[in-house]
């Protein structure tokens, strides 16, 4: 049995970190698992204990979620149609449990190619913010998860929260899944997007990214690019080709092999244009 | 900041507790261990199955993932909560009216996601209780009847009282173990493990096929202290283990060879934290891996490595059904089918991992386990221990779901081998992980079949060719390569058979029992051949059955003459009007010409009652005490299907007392008569004939020590007994009668062998007394473009001969579609891939639709009433109507399950570019 720390303020959390390798622990829902059958032997960071670090808080230019607000925060806060898709990627993240457990830093933090948080983060634009007890930086979503279960924090830092930009215009998210059941299930892909759009609707900004298709989930700048200037309708699906899922790399696993993943990817995410466009 | 001495102190059902556990512990094993709340149940330990379910400040969380040090402060609440002032909560008693609980391991998770949603949304629609309760798994119920209960929580329903005396059998009567489980006082195989037991924990194969010999193992004893003894298969007395008399196969530890992974090999016995804690990499085993035999070809390839030296050419076993002469018959069809059919291997997942302890006692050895069989665990561990079985004791726990995988034995042999060399109370409970990969599976499946029909419709002959992989060792394969010819035709009536089953050795996990011994993989084959020719006949997929279906009267491929009870015509004659409404529905639905289509699907079965071919008796005792207690002996492991209820139901009328004035003991083989397994449906028909019998000679002893005459009436009051009869009331005088050992004064036994004959080298023969017939409508939906596959709506028609308890057959019904759904759709054990419930898929709450039971009861003359059994003919008929509807749907015809979204998709593209080119 190691050490557990649960300290009540970041500052002491940095500290800790500082002086030593620590795992951290939020919501533990990757943390357990992991351990099944296993003794418990990490020196563990618990950082739910920590103030000021759940919760979501509207700023002049953006919004900045806290790195221990769980999924439940996120489906019950009150937030603009922006936050559509990350409300409905929260929805399916695990049964009901994990949502009030499993936190969205630690999503990130997990760097599973099948995280459902992250496609619907990197549609939102989503930065990390990243402390230590040096200072504190702020790093792009698609540039802190480099891989599966890697990411560029260093084990001296601590993710405190999410930032997400405000869009200036009328602005709009959504999110797909597809899996091999209803509930508790990994993906075998799935999309999300975030478009705005101006007066006459017609769009000045989209992003578009798909998981479960690649070590990282992938934003779709191809297609992104497509979809500027394209009217936002129920037809909007129609804008995105193959070519657009180039940047894809899927593999054969339990789920479904790779050929399926990409052309399943395609399909995906065409009804989530299409539905994300009639609601525009 | 806290470290870990700290005490961590919280509320527990309003109760203020400081628990010493480290900080990081899970709440799950502080609840159980430290506080003894039992009722919190631990399925995977990593958040998949949710049957840990409590909540936290009023919200539902994983037990499991939940660090104690978390609840600091915080007011968590258990299942032992639920209740108020010994009055069951209003979501309890719902559950207990709609029998939302089976085995009752999941029980406690859903019950408590559902306590979460109610008490912020009283009147819940569907779609809000599926969302609520969509992270806890349930393998018996088919969750339906669980939606039913949250439904109608809001209403305050009474509390569902026991049937009224003498119209038992046949009432839906409420579970007799059901506040047990609802309260999470039922004791399952991890939940009353001495406070003093070492701990033994089995250390297991990573590789499927290696020689491997261990280096100092006294060394690594020494190295740590809690460390009580390291079991090798040196220490087992006889080192072998199976179903079948004459093959004890699989070692209890294996001897320097290992033929599957995750097979034992050596067993680490002492204190808990220390043999979790020894990492089996720093343990002196040396393997040396070689290439396994995978997959039923490269077995059978002239010249594959033999995964047992015994057996040449991997061949376990081969069994065969021959009648009539098949060539010239088919030669003379008017239309012959032919496919070939796989499926795969099908993990029981029952969310309660195998658990139990053994103690010693002088010479004999208690062993407490989650069992379906304990009367051949007695007899297998006593030929593995080297004992007589009278020096075994086994005493069943609850059991948390078995489904077959809980007939073989598991810690058994293990628990009790070290606590007989140690004297100390020994437990073993394995993880998620290592129930996966070490228990056995339901056999792959590759079926070769040709049917052919005349102009008429009429089936002529029907050619089957059936290999099973079995894994490394036999198990139940002998039986599945026996029933699979037998049933390989279907339900109809075919003039020429000829069926074999060969039952294939290979590195992989052991085949052996699950729900159906092979059959459902046969039906999978018979009904795509009946589709097939009702298609090329231009005739009615439905009536194509009814044309063919067994009759009374008719005589089998294995030259049996139907007496009685045969109802698939009467199941097909009431599904006929909902076909005709599903296939216009579908119409419509596929008329607006979407990305998805509707079909509909029809599968039909015959299943044997009982073991195949062989003599399979049930014995039940039931005394009454001097105190005018009576006590129901019950040999029959109650493993959800509800045998504590319905046995009583039975005897109950037999007896002429009401069933609440019964105590029950079962399985205990000190104290039960031998009423054989629970597998093979056997137990409604053949136990409860024997609980018939047994009631109806304690009556006639009761009448007979009153000097009684029928009619008459058996009073118990005031510690006393008498019998009303036409001439008055003749009281008995207990204290002057003599005791047996177990305290009664009248005893009642009965005992009943269903008759069947053993079947020649032809199959020829009665294999079984009597069977189960049914037939089940699927309604789906296909997303061409995922190649994802919803299922609308079930309606199942099930011949049960009589339902003794109506809502625990339509339980029965339930559950079995759900796995079928499971089998058809998602299921796929894939070793050392889908070692785990995220990717091994069972279905969830959502996946399964509204089912519509019919019980169709064509009296069985030699069951309890007319009861002959439904467990496993639940399941049968749903992949074949799933399969059905796909093919109505898209015109794919699968051969090959699961259908997992990626294989219909590439089968729909092959269509359509076959289509295009044609």
């Amino acid at each position: 049995m190691g050490l557990y720390l649960r300290p009540a303020t970041l500052e002491v959390a940095l500290d800790a970190l500082h002086a030593r390798a620590l795992t951290i622990v939020a919501g533990g829902t990757d943390f357990y698992p992991a351990r099944v059958g296993k003794p418990l032997t990490d020196d563990v960071l618990d950082i739910r204990g920590i103030e000021g670090l759940r919760g979501i808080r509207e700023r002049a230019t953006d919004f900045r979620i806290g790195a221990t607000t769980t999924w439940t925060d996120i489906v019950d806060g009150a937030l603009p149609p922006l936050f559509d898709g990350l409300k409905l990627a929260a929805r399916e993240i695990g049964g009901v449990q994990i949502q009030n457990a499993g936190t969205i830093c630690g999503n990130i933090c997990n760097a599973s190619p099948a995280a459902d948080g992250v496609p619907a983060l990197l549609a939102l634009d989503a930065a990390v913010e990243l402390c230590s007890a040096a200072g504190m930086e702020i790093v792009p979503l698609a540039e802190f998860v480099l891989g599966n279960r890697r990411t560029r924090r260093q084990p001296h830092q601590l993710v405190t929260a999410v930032i997400v930009p405000k869009p200036t215009g009328r602005t709009a998210g959504h999110f797909l899944k597809l899996g091999a059941r209803r509930y508790l299930v990994i993906s075998i892909v799935m999309a999300a997007a975030t478009i705005e759009v101006d007066a006459s609707g017609g769009i000045v900004q989209a992003r578009v990214a798909v998981g479960a298709c690649s070590p990282v989930a992938r934003r779709l700048p191809a297609l992104e690019a497509a979809l500027r200037g394209a009217k936002a309708d129920g037809t909007l699906g129609s804008v995105a080709t193959a070519a657009h899922l180039d940047v894809l790399a899927p593999i054969d696993d339990v789920r479904g092999n790779a050929e399926y993943r990409v052309d399943a990817a395609l399909v995906v995410v065409r009804r989530l244009l299409d539905e994300l466009g009639s609601r525009l | 900041m806290n470290d870990l001495a700290a005490i961590v102190s919280f509320t527990v059902n309003g109760k203020e507790v400081a628990v010493t556990s480290p900080a990081i512990a899970r709440l799950a094993d502080v609840l159980r261990d430290e506080l003894h709340l039992t009722g919190t149940k631990i399925g995977c330990n990593a958040g998949d199955c949710g049957a840990c379910t409590v909540l936290i400040d009023g919200r539902q969380v994983c037990a499991c993932l939940t660090p104690v040090g978390q609840v600091a402060g915080r007011i968590v609440t258990t299942v032992e909560g639920l209740e108020r002032e010994g009055v069951l909560a209003p979501i309890q008693r719902a559950f207990h009216k709609h029998m939302g609980a089976q085995c009752g391991i999941c029980t406690p998770g859903m019950l408590m996601a559902a306590a979460d949603l109610l008490a912020r949304t009283p009147r819940p629609d569907e779609a809000q209780v599926l969302d609520a309760l969509g992270g806890v798994l349930c393998r018996c119920t088919g969750y339906r009847k669980i939606v039913e209960a949250v439904l109608d929580a809001a209403n305050d329903v009474p509390l569902q009282p026991l049937p009224a005396m003498g119209g038992a059998l046949g009432a839906r009567a409420p579970k007799w173990d059901g506040i047990a489980k609802l309260t999470g006082r039922d004791r399952f195989g991890a939940d009353d493990i001495p406070a003093d037991a070492l701990w033994l924990r089995v250390v297991r194969s990573p590789h499927a096929r290696a020689t491997f010999t261990t280096g100092d193992l006294d060394a690594v004893r020494r190295a740590h202290p809690g460390l009580a003894r390291i079991l090798t298969a040196r220490d087992v007395p006889s080192n072998g283990y199976g179903i079948y008399p004459d093959v004890k196969d699989q070692p209890v530890l294996a001897d320097g060879v290992v033929r599957y992974r995750g097979e034992a090999v050596l067993a680490l016995v002492g204190e808990r934290a220390t043999v979790e804690a020894i990492t089996d990499d720093t343990l002196p085993i040396r393997y040396t891996p070689e290439a396994p035999v995978v997959g039923l070809d490269a077995a059978m390839q002239p010249g594959a490595p033999l995964v047992q030296s015994a057996k040449p050419g991997n061949l376990l076993i081969e069994g065969r059904v021959r009648t009539g002469d098949t060539a010239a018959a088919l030669a003379s069809c008017a239309a012959v089918a032919e496919g070939t059919f796989e499926t795969s291997f099908v993990e029981h997942a029952y969310i309660e991992p195998e658990a139990g302890y053994a103690r010693r006692a002088g010479e004999r050895i208690e062993i407490h386990v989650t069992t379906q069989t304990p009367y051949m665990d007695r007899d297998e561990v006593a030929i593995v221990m080297q004992l007589r079985p009278d020096q075994i004791r086994i005493v069943p726990t609850a059991c948390g779901g078995g489904f077959g995988g809980k007939l073989d034995l598991s810690v058994q042999p293990l628990v009790a081998l070290a606590a007989w060399l140690l004297d100390r109370p020994v437990a073993c409970v394995y993880t998620r992980p290592e129930s996966m990969m070490a228990t056995t599976k339901r056999h792959p499946a590759r079926i070769a079949a040709r049917f052919g029909a005349d102009t008429s419709g009429l089936l002529q002959a029907v050619e089957v060719d059936a290999l099973v992989n079995t894994g490394a060792y036999a198990s139940w394969g002998p039986t599945v390569a026996n029933r699979v010819p037998v049933h390989a035709m279907g339900p109809y009536f075919v003039p020429h058979v000829h069926a074999r089953g060969r039952a294939i050795l290979t590195n992989e996990p052991v085949a052996g029992a699950f729900r159906g011994f092979g059959v459902p993989q046969a039906a999978i084959a018979h009904e795509a051949m009946m589709d097939d020719l009702a298609e090329q006949l231009r005739i009615d997929r439905l009536e194509f059955r009814r044309r063919n279906a067994l009759r009374v009267g008719h005589v089998t491929a294995t030259g049996q003459k139907l007496e009685a009870s045969c109802g698939l015509v009467a199941c097909l004659d009431a599904l006929e009007p909902h076909w005709r409404d599903a296939h216009a529905a579908a119409e419509r639905f596929n008329a607006a010409d979407g990305r998805s289509r509707r079909g509909v699907g029809i599968g039909c079965m015959w299943y044997g009652i009982g073991n195949t071919a062989m003599s399979n008796p049930s014995n039940m005792r039931v005394g009454i005490a001097r105190d005018a207690t009576i006590t129901f002996y019950n040999g029959c492991a109650d493993i959800g299907q509800g045998t504590n209820t319905t046995m009583l139901q039975v005897l109950s009328d037999a007896v002429g007392l009401p069933m609440d004035r019964f105590r029950t003991i079962m399985g205990d083989t000190d104290l039960t008569l031998d009423a054989g397994k629970s597998s093979a449906s056997r137990q409604a028909f053949v136990s409860g004939k024997a609980a018939e019998l047994a009631g109806k000679a304690l009556r006639a002893r009761v009448l007979e020590a009153a000097g009684a005459t029928e009619p008459a009436k058996i009073v118990i009051a005031n510690a006393q007994l008498s019998v009303e009869d036409a001439r008055g009331t003749h009281s008995i005088d207990l204290a002057s009668l003599t005791p047996d050992e177990r305290g009664d004064v009248l005893v009642g036994i009965g005992r009943f062998d269903p008759p069947t004959t053993k079947l020649d080298a032809d199959g020829q023969g009665v294999p079984y007394a009597t069977y189960g017939f049914a037939a089940q409508i699927a309604e789906v939906e296909v997303d061409l473009q995922l190649g994802t596959t919803r299922v609308l709506r079930i309606v199942a028609a099930h011949d049960v001969g009589r339902a003794l308890n109506p809502q625990q057959v339509e339980g029965q019904i339930h559950g079995g579609i759900a796995q079928g759904l499971g089998l058809a759709l998602m299921e796929e054990y894939l070793a050392g891939k889908t070692e785990n419930l995220h990717d091994y898929l069972i279905p969830s709450i959502g996946d399964i639709p509204p089912i519509e039971t019919i019980l169709i009861e064509e009296r069985e003359p030699l069951g309890p009433g007319g009861a002959k059994g439904v467990g496993e003919p639940a399941l049968i008929p749903t992949p074949p109507a799933i399969l059905g509807a796909i093919r109505h749907a898209t015109g794919v015809r699968v051969t090959f399950v699961p259908v997992l979204p990626h294989r219909l998709r590439a089968a729909l593209q092959l269509q359509n570019n076959s289509q295009a080119h044609a």
